[in-house]
């Protein structure tokens, strides 16, 4: 059993450097339980249909479902344009990046690890420094998730480039087709359903992280949740969490749904 | 020649819409063309995005980025290395105690352990809903709940795990082998038997590739719970983008991307030795 005392070992030590100690996280279930039971609505059943007004109904709860929804329909669309956005700059490097059809090896190097660096850093850092130089607000988060969106499908969009097959790139290649009808003609047709999906999977993940990019000042509903989060308004945190749960599941579904037709 | 244009005339004529792209193709494709487009300026009218503001920001990112070389460890690089150390541990203990909670929750989720649809269906769905909730939120949360630290950081990556790793250990669990734990049934073992002598042998391989697989993509995200509090390097960063030392922002950064890098490959060569 080697591998389990590297992993016991591991974890002691990882224990001592972030101070943090099975008791802690024995105490810690039960003060997570009391937080996360303040979040539960103050719902009665008798008032549940009452007006915005009513203590105990669910209007009252929601009383500002209408900020809060704009709020996510702009978030989703920050989602939807840096996505758009990352896909178009996505492409043409990504047939850079396939091995197969590469125009030259050091291209294919570059623009890989071009893939790589964006993929890796964190949106979030992204943001923070954009934040600085874009302002606060919307454009920020967007240009922060394109960012790592370049990376991510650049990725996908290369390999599945790399999986497309050789017979229609020979014959645009013999019949003395330049690179980008070769790309055109050849690759594209065969590996476009395969983009699509991608990047409504990709989409899918966006509207994610644009939900809490506004934890830093760059748009969408993260800004409003920071508020409420630190200012401990327990009802609200607990709508809005709700309300995004429900848009998050909504937009997958849809999501799924357009990937399984495009896909067949 | 007179060969080829016959042939050409008989290939139009057995597949004339590979030759003539019809209108109503070509009109269904203008009209997306300008919805889209319609969309486009929409969206850069709402967000005020214009060339001139992006420009400037773009200049600005310029100036930054050569700010940023050389990257500069500057003088507090003890509480760099700190922060990143800190990040690891928070991303190895969130992710161990995930996948040990995660396994009887999975349970509970896949379809061979319990039978009854309706149970199955809504405990699955609960999952999806919980996993729609992003980390960071989960990360600050946590941060009011017991103040700033790792203790909110380990919780932070411990939950969001938990959803997730039940998702996906239920459906390995689903696609387990179904005579072994028929025969533990035929044997006469009790239910915690079949699961532990007839399911947990055969998917057990699958669960610790999983568990690897995301300790790689906890530790990119463990770096950023900082941001808000929850520990780890992405304090040291926010605190450096704030006072605008970019070089340590970047030496930080190039550090987190090394980081992250050695992490997938020791959990891409542990898997591989897993597989084979």
């Amino acid at each position: 059993m080697g591998y389990g005392s590297v992993l016991l070992v591991a974890l002691g030590i990882s224990m001592m450097v972030a101070e943090v100690y099975p008791s802690a996280l024995i105490d810690g279930v039960p003060r997570a339980g009391t937080y996360l039971a303040k979040l539960i609505p103050d719902l009665r059943w008798a008032v549940l249909a009452g007006g915005a007004t009513t203590p105990g109904s669910f209007a009252y709860w929601m009383y500002r479902a209408d900020s809060w929804l704009w709020l996510l329909f702009e978030t989703s669309q920050m989602a939807a344009l840096a996505t758009f956005g990352g896909a178009i700059l996505a492409l043409p490097l990504s047939f850079l990046a396939a091995g197969n059809i590469t125009p030259n090896r050091w291209v294919y190097r570059l623009t890989r690890r071009l893939f790589e660096s964006l993929r890796s850093v964190p949106e979030l850092v992204f943001a923070l420094i954009l934040v600085w130089t874009f302002g606060v607000g919307p454009l920020a988060g967007i240009l922060a998730i394109m960012l790592h969106t370049v990376g991510t499908l650049g990725k996908l969009f290369a390999e599945a480039a790399e999986n497309a097959s050789p017979g229609p790139w020979e014959a645009m290649t013999a019949v003395g087709a330049t690179w980008p009808q070769s790309v055109r003609f050849a690759i594209l047709p065969q590996v476009l359903p395969n983009f699509l999906s991608y990047i409504l999977l990709r989409f899918e993940i966006n509207v994610r992280g644009a939900t809490v990019i506004g934890f830093v000042g760059a748009g969408g509903i993260g800004q409003e949740l920071y508020s409420v989060i630190s200012f401990n308004y327990y009802q609200e945190i607990g709508a809005i969490v709700v309300l995004i749960v429900l848009a998050v599941s909504l937009i997958d579904l849809t999501s799924e749904r357009l990937r399984r037709a495009v896909i067949e | 020649m007179s060969k080829v244009a016959a042939e050409l005339a008989d290939m139009r004529r057995r597949f004339p819409r590979v030759f003539v792209v019809s209108p109503w193709r070509r009109a269904a494709r203008a009209l997306g063309l300008t919805l889209a487009a319609i969309w486009l300026i929409t969206l850069c009218v709402w967000f005020d995005i214009t060339p001139a503001r992006l420009g400037r920001g773009l200049s600005g990112l310029l100036v930054i980025l050569r700010q940023m070389v050389p990257p500069s460890p500057g003088a507090q690089w003890v509480d760099i290395l700190h922060g990143l150390a800190e990040s690891v541990a928070i991303a190895l203990l969130g992710t161990v105690v995930a996948a040990t909670v995660a396994v009887p929750l999975a349970l509970l989720g896949s379809r061979n352990v319990v039978v009854n649809a309706l149970a199955h269906f809504s405990i699955r769905r609960l999952f999806d809903g919980f996993r729609g909730i992003d980390q960071l939120i989960w990360a600050l949360a946590f941060v009011r709940a017991f103040g700033l630290g790792p203790l909110a950081g380990v919780l932070a990556i411990t939950v969001t795990d938990i959803f997730l790793f039940a998702k996906l250990f239920a459906e390995a669990i689903e696609n387990a082998d179904t005579r072994q734990p028929e025969a533990i049934v035929a044997a006469g073992g009790s239910r915690l038997a079949v699961i532990r002598f007839g399911l947990l042998p055969q998917v057990l391989p699958v669960l610790i590739a999983q568990v690897l697989y995301n300790f790689e993509s906890n530790t990119r995200g463990a770096s950023i719970l900082g941001v808000v509090g929850a520990g780890g390097i992405g304090l040291q960063i926010a605190e450096r983008i704030r006072v605008r030392y970019w070089d340590e922002v970047a030496f930080i950064i190039i550090l987190i991307l090394i980081t992250v890098a050695v992490i997938d490959q020791i959990s891409a060569r542990l898997r591989r030795r897993l597989t084979a």
